[in-house]
């Protein structure tokens, strides 16, 4: 496996916010909408998905 | 550094995403759409079997087979064959993008070296607290199952989600054994409170493929978890290394 450190420190403080703030909002949005939306065509959409992982449906 | 969240997530996922549809497509979605014959027979008798107490609801996402009077049948769904097996490919693929940005927000505000190794731990801890620890309460349903109201579920979900994520990090990131064994009561609270639950099971589905369904549904969100977590460990130092050069 690969464990060569390839994370660099030095970054600044502000840098790893926006880094955070960026990834946390991707995540949070998308499976906001592929597992929660209520909307009833997202819903259809995902409909398997939602099942298959075990999200809350219906 | 933005760029490179942005480019992994996306890449990972999209890998991760589709070698989990692929496995999808011949595990839980055939067992969906047997679950929906059950489901389809169970309206058409719907009035025999009205026997709810008023917590319990049976809520027929797919309409009867058969047509029931004032029933809207504008609603938009994927049609079967091609078309649902694209959708349900590509939501899968969201999420896994999603999954990647949860991991990659909790491993650079950890301050983690993100590397394969590290990644599939955070990945195998992800799946503890968005798959493992909330189908402990909600048990993974297929179609046509009896369930409490949706929003009190998915509340009871988001709690455990975070009281389990929370838990974990304190328990392993912390040595003083008063946080371990805070870590421990978050853990177990969600599911000492209990999760909502229906009056009365209602499902026509045999028992059988119910069960085979949620052992089924949590070895792929598994799956979906660790591929996404192991894409993530290989693109991050790619995508590192690119940056450093550039």
């Amino acid at each position: 496996m690969n464990t060569v450190s390839v994370y660099t420190p030095t970054l600044s403080v502000s840098d790893r916010v926006k880094a955070v703030t960026a990834a946390l909002v991707i995540g949070v949005a998308l499976i906001y909408t592929t597992g929660f939306a209520a909307s009833t065509n997202v819903h259809n959409a995902a409909h398997d998905t939602r099942h298959g992982l075990a999200f809350p449906c219906h | 550094m933005v760029t490179r969240v942005l480019t992994v997530s996306i890449l990972a996922g999209l890998l991760a995403g589709l070698i989990v549809a692929a496995l999808q497509h011949v595990t839980t979605t055939p067992l969906i759409l047997k679950a929906e014959t059950y489901e389809a027979a169970l309206a058409l008798k719907a009035p025999t079997l009205a026997a709810f107490d008023g917590d319990a609801r049976i809520i027929l996402a797919h309409g009867p087979a058969g047509d029931a009077p004032g029933h809207d049948h504008a609603e938009w769904k994927p049609q079967d064959g091609l078309q649902r097996t694209l959708f349900t490919s590509a939501v899968t693929i969201a999420t896994a993008i999603g999954f990647a940005g949860l991991l990659l927000a909790g491993m650079i505000a950890a301050g983690d070296t993100i590397d394969q190794r590290s990644a599939l731990v955070w990945g195998a801890c992800g799946f503890i607290a968005l798959g493992l620890a909330p189908a402990m309460g909600l048990a993974p349903e297929l179609p046509g199952a009896a369930s409490a109201a949706l929003e009190q579920r998915q509340l009871w979900w988001l709690a455990t989600v975070v009281a389990t994520a929370l838990g974990l990090f304190l328990f392993l990131r912390f040595e003083q054994p008063w946080l371990k064994l805070a870590a421990v009561v978050l853990i177990l609270l969600p599911h000492v409170i209990g999760a909502p639950h229906p009056a009365a099971p209602e499902s026509k589905v045999p028992a059988e493929v119910a069960a085979h369904f949620a052992s089924l549904s949590l070895g792929i969100q598994a799956a979906l978890w660790l591929a996404t977590a192991f894409m993530v460990g290989v693109l991050w130092p790619w995508a590192s290394r690119r940056a450093a050069k550039a």
